[in-house]
């Protein structure tokens, strides 16, 4: 069956007794495509990817995966379908290999046994094949728990934060098996609170916010929506006022402070505010200037454009381990 | 129904697979009624009325029974497990039926209670225990047995798969530890007060202890007890049927919803 979209939903709803967790969710994600599913937690991404995995149940509204309805078809959809997530997990009781042969015999491949090798071989768990799964390291479990996904080539690979936790090669790892997924053709939706996580993978971005997509687009067009951030770091508070007052002059925006670093920035999408003339302008007034940049924005200025709310909120610790670890990654590149 | 059968049966070596790389929660969950023997029987055994050799006779079929009725507890723990860990999920976002996944569970449990319950026949044995019965008889008593057991399993998951806590099912899991208590696996009911009596011979482990001691003949049927005690195979039938009837349908419909 040849449909434009392998994932394709309209008004799905979800409650949990009072809370509205999907408030009428529209999705679509084109055939061979990455779709990253951003927002902070609560956002709904969880509750989102049940539901398109045949998990949960909507109270209204519908989707088809492949071709397929969600709710009317459901066994077709899990036959076409894979999910890696922190809740449907590989069995922690089981080895790497007899979870992988499970996993090959429920998706009736033949020669499940040679499969299973075939994974093991080719996300690097031949040597921890016959350990207990629950006592193998986070990263490795992470790709095992992939490497079951793929016993039989899934045309829609569901990922829910497929990354939390890792440590950066871990999920450094598990971002190249995506990539190489995709280059297969396979339709990957994957949710992230990681911001530099979707910019790299995903094709498209969705930006989830209470229970909605706020804003479809490519990582490029999001970021062109919302212009560079110009930023100065001066020399001491005191002259944080005439930074900001030039930095408003040549924007036409009102500029926000980052007393820690002495800094004030703002986003622009004025395309002859250039870095000498920042420069230049910020000299003139007198401004002890001793830092200067204008750099794209980062997903996180992208989603407290778009959403007024800022990525973080909320999310405590994992986001902000999640950014840190995307510095040092940064750093590292 | 070949579907069902295909994945009921990856699913059942599963379970067993699970039990082999870790045994130790089975290993213990088959001592306990091996130190409860030596304990009831000799401890209180030598304080009761009937000599120690014919308490222990008495008390054996009562300890099978009770272990029986442990399958609502490992079905409990087991579904619960799964639940908490995700991997009913992953289960469930497969193309496999609906009904292999309990279905798997209950049969993997039957072939690890019957394996299990050798060690406790074999102490039995020592103690003074024998099957006194003929053995068609005493066959049947087995068939009995591990329909209970599959019964009581069905309704552990659903339990499990309602609690959706590993140790919520622990807690109520330890709670069940009574259910023989209020019933004649340890002891006769005929003494106890009317009204607790009746509650104790209602009691589907009661049925199931009679029936094994009749068809084992370690004891004979108590006479004026209530039905389900008095025709002690029927009683254990119906008990074990009306279980399964009601909690397997539960559990399959539990797992395939889940929530």
């Amino acid at each position: 069956m040849t449909t434009t979209y392998a994932v394709l939903s309209e008004g799905l709803e979800k409650r949990f007794g009072g809370t509205h967790a999907l408030r009428g969710l529209d999705l679509a994600v084109a055939r061979g495509t990455v779709c990253g599913l951003l927002g902070p937690n609560g956002a709904g991404k969880t509750t989102a990817v049940r539901l398109l995995t045949t998990l949960l149940r909507p109270d209204a509204g519908s989707a088809r995966i492949a071709g397929h309805d969600l709710v009317r078809e459901a066994a077709a959809v899990r036959s076409l379908i894979a999910v890696t997530g922190q809740y449907a997990s590989v069995d922690g009781d089981l080895t790497g290999r007899e979870n992988l042969r499970l996993f090959a015999r429920l998706h009736r491949v033949r020669g499940p046994a040679a499969r299973a090798d075939e994974l093991l071989e080719r996300f690097g768990l031949t040597g921890t094949a016959d350990r207990k799964a629950s006592a193998c390291s986070g990263g490795m479990r992470r790709r095992l728990d992939l490497a079951a996904s793929l016993v039989r080539r899934p045309e829609v690979l569901f990922l829910d934060e497929p990354t939390t936790g890792l440590d950066p090669a871990s999920r450094g790892d598990i971002r190249q098996a995506v990539r190489e997924l995709a280059a297969d053709g396979t339709t990957v939706l994957l949710t992230t609170q990681y911001l530099e996580e979707a910019d790299q993978l995903a094709d498209d971005i969705a930006l989830m916010d209470r229970g909605r997509i706020a804003h479809t687009g490519s990582p490029a067009e999001l970021k062109a929506l919302i212009g560079s951030y110009a930023e100065a770091v001066v020399a001491h508070a005191d002259a944080l006022g005439t930074a900001a007052a030039v930095l408003d002059r040549l924007t036409g925006r009102e500029p926000a402070f980052d007393r820690e670093r002495t800094a004030v920035g703002v986003l622009t999408t004025d395309p002859t505010l250039t870095l000498p003339r920042l420069v230049r302008e910020l000299d003139a007034a007198g401004v002890p200037l001793l830092d200067a940049s204008l750099r794209p924005p980062t997903l996180d200025d992208v989603f407290l454009r778009l959403t007024g709310t800022r990525a973080e909120a909320g999310t405590g610790t994992g986001a902000a381990a999640g950014r840190a670890a995307g510095t040092t990654e940064e750093h590292a590149a | 129904m070949r579907a069902l059968a295909y994945d009921g049966l990856a699913l059942t070596g599963r379970q067993l697979r699970r039990v082999r790389n870790s045994p130790g929660l089975a290993v213990l969950t088959q001592m306990m009624p091996i130190n409860m023997l030596l304990f009831f029987g000799y401890v209180f055994g030598s304080a009761l009325a009937m000599p120690g050799r014919e308490y222990r006779a008495f008390l054996v079929p009562g300890l099978l029974a009770a272990t029986a009725a442990g399958g609502l507890m490992t079905g409990m723990f087991q579904a619960a497990a799964d639940t908490h860990r995700g991997v009913s999920d992953r289960l469930r976002t497969l193309p496999v039926s609906r009904a292999a996944v309990p279905l798997g569970q209950a049969v993997a449990d039957l072939v690890v209670t019957a394996v299990g319950t050798v060690p406790l026949l074999l102490v039995a044995l020592a103690v003074g225990w024998r099957i006194e019965g003929p053995a068609p008889e005493a066959a049947g008593a087995v068939g009995l047995l591990l329909l209970f057991r599959f019964a009581c399993t069905c309704a552990g998951v659903w339990l499990g798969l309602l609690t959706r806590s590993e140790e919520a099912a622990g807690q109520l899991g330890a709670a069940s530890f009574v259910l023989p208590l209020l019933s004649d696996a340890y002891i006769p009911t005929d003494h106890l007060p009317g009204w607790l009596r009746t509650l104790a011979e209602w009691n589907p482990i009661s049925a199931v202890t009679t029936a094994l001691r009749d068809l084992f003949g370690n004891a004979p049927v108590p006479r004026g007890a209530a039905w389900p005690v008095a025709h002690p195979v029927a009683g254990s039938l119906g008990w074990s049927l009306v279980l399964i009837a009601v909690f397997l349908p539960l559990a399959v419909r539990r797992h395939s919803r889940g929530e």
